[in-house]
């Protein structure tokens, strides 16, 4: 028996992490994700979890890391101020491949901007933030119950992958409250443990390591130097970066079909609106308004690794129309992918597009 | 002194310069792990970057070795989410006290039950000498050329003051005094620090006469006073001779702590 109720999306955030088996949380507060450290500061102790407020976003994410590496499921939440501060150790987690859950409920930026109003403003952040090359997966939900069943979602593809993974959320479906259907018990899937007689950071043809958290009598040397497949320091051999360096990208990158979430409306439609968030409401609303068949919708529940495959699926299309809470950040993406034009419908200030503005650019194009 | 199962000889050669103190601080470290019995399989090594940050890549446990001035924050996840691992943190100066220094008083503010040794080498040993904040005034570093003009951190008084149950400093030449410090760190609940003045001939002693390595260490024994003559000589008024730091047991005491196993 599922139970279905009325909650707000960080609140429904913090439900489905605990669902996954989400047993430790470090943060700190930061407008406006901090329900969701709220609803883990009662709920974790309870279901025999750790919830830690560290100094700073620094140790947050450096504390999760750490839990993670004990095998236990952690997760993060915070803001783009908060988000700019962790993107040292979010490259450490992917240099050392930890399965960690990181929840970005985006405001309007730069620096402190606007606290309590919605953005997509870190969308490139959250891909290419960290110094280096490197990949990693972000999911964008556009509903409170998206952001229990994604989050539970965000910690397999974490575990299965051993990347951090991003739910790139925003003011707006953190704070607005839906009803929510919160199923009894969910699903998981953990990594696959090392196995016996194989090095620590030596990877199959899938390239993801088997993963030995400490603990477990293996002996795991973890760093975030260049390493080779014993885990051990390997700082000036081209050959042993360019092999880690490009498996830790190939193994994400190879695997997007798989990791890959989108619907799609009206594949045989001629204008068609790709979207990821809040914008697709918007969409979904001028599509109600106007039962128009000619109007296609590609809405992406994951970004990256970006499935370019999806835009594939419009065979007819004429033009993309790519509404986003920014000033055209994942617009680039969809426009190296298609010969068509793709028109970006930016909107800052932390207000949603409204039907009748996405109507305007729709006659504008047609 | 270090039992053989313990350490990582296919890391070998290690990176550590000639007369480097690091060792020996490892050498203490290991005999008090030794000392506590502890198995392999349940203690983590942790640390940030640095020359002190290498040590757990040589020690035959599970390790993590992490970005530069976050090893306590790391730690405090490990030991928060597994009480029943033994955690002990490999630092230095520029790692614990610049970088890392709001890390290390909120670390010892909440007491968490580990082990944090600091190699306070009095500067920034790996990229090549630069002056760090326990560079003592006057010291000539690449970053201060002229004589450092910043007054240095007390590390140990610092931890002291921030709450951590246990609290000790010695120096890389007092190895049977050191190894016994980390053990009883080892043995209180909460966190325990222990500042260890070592020698780094290579970056320091090298631009602050002390070019060989038995000066640098005959200069940190001739400058160590233990803490009960210190606190004597300075309650009678009297004086003390320049350059002077205390060693010995600065605390040791039962404050709430967090991540003991139960």
């Amino acid at each position: 028996m599922s139970r279905v109720e009325f909650m707000q999306g960080n609140t429904a955030c913090a439900e489905g992490a605990l669902a996954a088996g989400c047993r430790f949380f470090g943060g700190y507060p930061i407008t406006p994700s901090t329900e969701i450290a709220e609803a883990m500061a009662r709920k974790l102790p309870k279901a025999g979890g750790v919830f830690i407020s560290m100094e700073d976003e620094l140790a947050s994410i450096a504390a999760v890391i750490g839990a993670a590496w004990t095998g236990t499921r952690a997760m993060t939440a915070t803001s783009g101020p908060g988000f700019s501060l962790m993107m040292e150790n979010i490259g450490y987690a992917a240099m050392t491949e930890t399965p960690c859950v990181i929840v970005n409920i985006q405001r309007g930026g730069p620096s402190t901007g606007q606290p309590t109003r919605a953005a997509q403003g870190d969308m490139l952040q959250c891909r290419f933030g960290s110094h280096g090359d490197y990949s990693t997966i972000a999911i964008t939900p556009n509903s409170v119950q998206e952001m229990f069943d994604l989050t539970a979602k965000a910690f397999d593809l974490a575990d299965r992958f051993r990347v951090p993974t991003f739910l790139m959320a925003d003011e707006i479906v953190g704070h607005m409250r839906e009803r929510v259907t919160i199923p009894d018990a969910v699903e998981v899937t953990r990594s696959s443990p090392l196995a016996e007689g194989s090095l620590p950071f030596e990877a199959g043809d899938d390239g993801i390591p088997g993963f030995a958290p400490f603990g477990s009598g293996r002996s795991v040397h973890v760093t975030g130097l260049t390493h080779d497949e014993r885990g051990y320091p390997d700082t000036t051999d081209p050959e042993a970066h360019d092999r880690l360096v490009r498996r830790l990208v190939a193994k994400v990158e190879s695997a997007r079909r798989e990791i890959a979430d989108y619907e799609v409306v009206n594949p045989d439609a001629e204008t068609v609106f790709v979207t990821y968030g809040p914008p697709s409401r918007t969409v979904q609303q001028v599509m109600r308004d106007r039962r128009d068949d000619s109007i296609g919708h590609l809405r992406l529940r994951v970004v990256w690794p970006f499935p370019e495959f999806a835009l594939q699926e419009f065979g007819n299309a004429q033009v993309f129309l790519m509404p986003e809470l920014n000033m055209g950040q994942m617009v680039r993406e969809v426009q190296r992918h298609v010969d068509q034009p793709v028109v970006s419908i930016p909107k800052i200030g932390g207000e949603l597009q409204t039907p009748a503005e996405l109507v305007q650019v729709l006659e504008a194009h047609r | 002194m270090i039992a053989p199962d313990w350490f990582r000889e296919d890391r070998l050669p290690h990176i550590y310069c000639t007369g480097c103190g690091n060792g020996t601080v490892i050498n203490c470290t290991l005999g008090a792990v030794e000392e506590m019995g502890w198995k392999r399989e349940e203690t983590v090594f942790v640390s940030g970057i640095g020359c002190s940050s290498r040590a757990p890549g040589y020690i035959l446990t599970d390790s993590l070795h992490t970005t530069h001035g976050r090893a306590l924050a790391f730690a405090t996840g490990v030991k928060m989410a597994r009480p029943d691992l033994n955690v002990v943190v490999f630092t230095g100066d520029g790692d614990l006290a610049a970088i890392g220094g709001n890390h290390f008083i909120h670390a010892c503010r909440r007491n968490v039950d580990m082990t944090v040794v600091c190699m306070n080498n009095h500067i920034y040993g790996m990229t090549g000498g630069q002056g760090s904040p326990t560079t003592p005034p006057g010291a000539i570093s690449t970053t201060t050329p002229y004589g450092a003009s910043e007054p240095a951190f007390d590390l140990a008084e610092l931890a002291v003051a921030a709450g951590a149950n246990y609290v000790a400093r010695w120096t890389s030449y007092h190895v049977k005094e050191l190894t016994k410090a980390v053990a009883a760190g080892m043995q209180t609940p909460g966190l325990a620090f222990i500042e260890v003045r070592t020698q780094c001939p290579t970056n320091y002693g090298r631009h602050n006469k002390l070019r060989r390595v038995s000066d640098m260490i005959e200069h940190l024994r001739s400058h160590a006073m233990l803490v009960d003559k210190y606190n004597r000589l300075t309650a009678e008024g009297k004086p003390v001779p320049d350059g002077t730091f205390t060693v010995g047991e600065l605390v040791r005491r039962n404050r709430p702590a967090m991540g003991v196993k139960s």
